[in-house]
């Protein structure tokens, strides 16, 4: 599947080696820093769940009720589990009601009493963790007494707002064809400090992303799977404030791809950048040991600069999120890299644009299953045009050999999908994969014709940026408006105040365990 | 208003005038299984084409969408005219600008970015609204006030005091002041934004910035009794936004009339300095 562009195999490894340079202080930073959603998914996956009475979850009680006594420098681990241990409490939720009326009195616990409650600690830990094993050999399970599609595969979304509305939608999507179904969360969740708990019924344009929402989601899905007798994944969302949490509760209850990006709450969101290399170091530790294949959002570089001038920087992007991915312990496999078909169709040459972007990300990233996402920005309301550009889009998806194809609807832009939509988009799809489904294998583009040289060009560019990155630092880069159109300093954006360097003794149960299977 | 020079009905233009027809797309909650379900959903589409109008109508596509649905396209003649003497257009206060247009206006006639602060103040957190208008990610296609080039966004977040607000208003010489409003439990949107109101109108007199207040349960005509200049109600975007701000703030030469604004004059302490709405605006 290599060698249709010419790429020099030393430019490709120069683009790699730049965006390592660029990506190691982060990295660097994200060892000797903690947050607190980070701590907050230690309690997760130690077993602590529910929430107070108003909806504010236990772990953000007890984890504030810990920092506010002790601080979180040395982790909420240590002085929570001996808290735990010395006052006699039956399990966590009791303590942190306890904690969150103001009745414990937490401590940095030293010598026999800190073994003690690191060894409590870790065991609370280890079942999370096991509980995330048991879960991804279940996946296997599942996927072979039904089967696992052919890639590409077919991603659509669901966003009722209403967890019980979406269970029979994203059935009927999955018997339609979809391989893949996406819960698009509520507006705004990204920038909630906690994760809301239960089943949720109310949105702002998408379903909250809570554990109990993923259990019964993927307990629908489970059930459609066997009776097509083909795997149905489900995804959400682990990006915002509670990257973490997301990504902990994702494997315990068995999600299969979850959207984790590593600039993307930075720049779109505003979030803090510290806190989000921080928070997504851990959550792709997570995924990693969840087998969960992780989607990153270059497509939103593309809906806001223009797809030709931009192309480069979602490259650059890539190499970044496949640096971090890899440092964290993802496999090639599990790197959803993202990109899009947004070049205005009034451009000349405009399909063959968007055929030279899309193979050269196929061969830079041989092994990774590459995430397609459709036209959006010049869907015009016009919905004859845009099912026609859906299908060129499903076109070059199925000729440049994409992994995932997210469907697109003529009525993008319009309205949250009509079932019919749905069908029609489906339709158009199946068409596309039927009629010229094996195109990909007879696609040789000209070694110095316009498809070649233009994703030449755009490794060329891409290379220029890293190289100019590399010498002020990924995060100074970040601050002065390199990726988007806006700029992120270090010291600004959301959640910043949720940033904790790490003090000597600092302990982490789960970052152990994870990074040991690094 | 009523259009001028096209006067009297017309009726939907197919392929002769006056043919009245159209085309439609729906979709019944009808299966389309054995025979005798195909000519009931059939009937059932051709029986709403009739309630809306369409005489004679033919079912061209009929597609089973799951056991439960059927999808129809329909082709049809309706009896329906169109009376274009008695079409009244609702006039927007300002024009709808694209992105580039509201960077040029601002360049020209402020010569320096313009400032927002946006927020969601007293305990309302619920900062949807004010971040679907402001982030980079923007609402409904559009992206949001940060990504104009001109603009400069200082978003404060949740639960901002009015004290705080009208501080980094100050401090940041704001033009405009956003603020969003989505809890309403005992008119809490209200009194806030007189609150908030009083206090620019306190702090600054005439020369205070732009006051917009946004929220779903806002009456978009109460901006006077608030005491704020703009009040945007549900699905408002971010473009909107942007070129009521241009609007009010960087109009352009010619404009201004009932509901215009003047541009900051000299000696009024320079940026940050406001003339007053225009009383009486739409």
């Amino acid at each position: 599947m290599t060698g249709k562009l010419n790429l020099d195999p030393a430019l490709v490894a120069q683009a790699r080696e730049l965006a390592r340079l660029a990506g190691q202080p982060v990295t660097d930073l994200a060892r000797t820093h903690t947050t607190v959603s980070v701590e907050r998914a230690v309690l997760r996956l130690g077993g602590l769940d529910g929430a107070d009475e108003d909806g504010m979850p236990w772990v953000n009680r007890l984890t504030d009720a810990v920092r506010e006594s002790v601080g979180l420098e040395h982790g909420v681990a240590l002085p929570a589990w001996d808290a735990l241990l010395t006052g006699g409490y039956p399990d966590l939720r009791t303590l942190a009601v306890d904690a969150g009326s103001g009745l414990v009195k937490f401590r940095l616990p030293t010598g026999a009493d800190a073994d003690a409650a690191r060894e409590s600690a870790a065991r609370s830990v280890r079942k999370g963790l096991d509980r995330i094993d048991a879960q991804r050999a279940e996946r296997g399970r599942m996927l072979a007494a039904t089967s696992d599609p052919p890639m590409p595969w077919i991603y659509l979304i669901v966003a009722t707002g209403d967890i019980y509305e979406d269970i029979p939608q994203a059935q009927a999507a999955a018997r339609e064809g979809a391989d893949v179904i996406a819960v698009i969360r509520s507006t705004g969740q990204s920038l909630l400090d906690y994760v809301p708990e239960g089943a949720t019924r109310e949105g702002y344009a998408g379903t909250y992303a809570t554990r109990e929402n993923f259990r019964l989601m993927r307990g629908a899905l489970d059930d459609v799977s066997r009776e097509l007798g083909r795997y149905v994944r489900l995804t959400n969302y682990a990006s915002g404030l509670c990257m973490p949490e997301i990504a902990s509760l994702a494997g315990l209850e068995r999600l299969d791809m979850m959207l984790n990006d590593c600039m993307y709450g930075i720049i779109f969101r505003d979030i803090n950048p510290v806190r989000t290399f921080i928070d997504q170091r851990f959550s792709r530790q997570v995924h990693a040991r969840a087998g969960i294949v992780i989607n990153t959002g270059e497509d939103n570089y593309l809906t806001t600069a223009d797809a030709v001038d931009a192309a480069h920087t979602v490259v650059v992007s890539q190499l970044l999120n496949e640096y971090f991915g890899r440092e964290a312990g993802l496999a090639d496999a599990q790197l959803g890299l993202g990109h899009a078909f947004e070049i205005n169709p009034e451009v000349p040459d405009s399909f063959l644009l968007e055929l030279a972007h899309a193979q050269l990300i196929r061969e830079l990233f041989p092994d990774a299953p590459l995430k397609y996402m459709p036209p959006t920005k010049h869907m015009t309301g016009n919905v004859f045009a845009g099912y026609l550009l859906d299908a060129f889009f499903n076109l070059a998806g199925v000729m440049t050999d994409q992994s995932i194809l997210l469907i697109g609807m003529m009525t993008e832009g319009i309205h949250t999908p009509f079932l019919s939509d749905r069908d029609l988009a489906l339709e158009n799809v199946r068409y596309v994969r039927r009629a010229a489904g094996r195109l990909g294998e007879s696609f040789r583009p000209e070694p110095d014709g316009f498809v070649a040289q233009r994703a030449r060009q755009v490794l060329g560019e891409a290379i220029d940026l890293l190289r100019g990155i590399g010498s002020q630092g990924l995060l100074t880069a970040i601050g002065e408006g390199t990726f988007g159109v806006t700029r992120r300093p270090a010291d600004g954006g959301r959640g910043l105040d949720g940033v904790v360097k790490q003090a000597g003794g600092y302990y982490n149960p789960a970052t152990q365990m994870l990074e040991v299977t690094v | 208003m009523s259009l001028t020079g096209v006067q009297g009905v017309v009726r939907p233009y197919g392929d002769t005038t006056g043919d009245g027809r159209v085309q439609v797309s729906f979709t019944l909650p009808v299966p389309f299984g054995d025979e005798a379900e195909r000519a009931r959903a059939e009937g059932a589409a051709l029986q709403l084409a009739g309630k809306m109008g369409l005489d004679p109508a033919m079912v061209v596509h009929a597609k089973g969408m799951g056991p439960d649905f059927t999808f129809f396209i329909v082709y049809g003649r309706v009896s329906h005219v169109v009376d274009l003497s008695a079409i009244t257009v609702a006039e927007r206060e300002f024009p709808v600008l694209p992105a580039a247009e509201v960077n040029l206006r601002i360049r020209s006639a402020l010569g320096r970015k313009l400032v927002v602060v946006g927020a969601c103040i007293g305990t309302d957190a619920h900062t949807v609204g004010i971040d679907a208008i402001l982030n980079v990610k923007g609402h409904a296609g559009e992206k949001g006030l940060e990504y104009y080039r001109e603009i400069r966004v200082v978003n404060m977040g949740a639960q901002v005091g009015v004290a705080d607000l009208v501080a980094r208003a100050v401090a940041e010489h704001a033009d405009a002041v956003l603020v969003s409003q989505v809890v309403t439990q005992r008119d809490a949107h209200l009194s806030n934004t007189r609150e908030m109101a009083a206090a620019f109108h306190a702090g600054f007199g005439l020369q205070r910035p732009l006051l917009v207040v946004g929220g779903p349960r806002f009456d978009p005509t109460a901006a006077h009794d608030l005491g704020v200049d703009k009040i945007f109600g549900r699905g408002t975007t971010p473009g909107e936004v942007a070129s009521y701000l241009v609007h009010a703030l960087a109009p352009s030469e010619g404009q201004g009339g009932p509901g215009g604004w003047s541009p900051p004059g000299e000696g009024q302490g320079g940026p940050g300095g406001w003339s007053p709405p225009g009383e009486g605006g739409a």
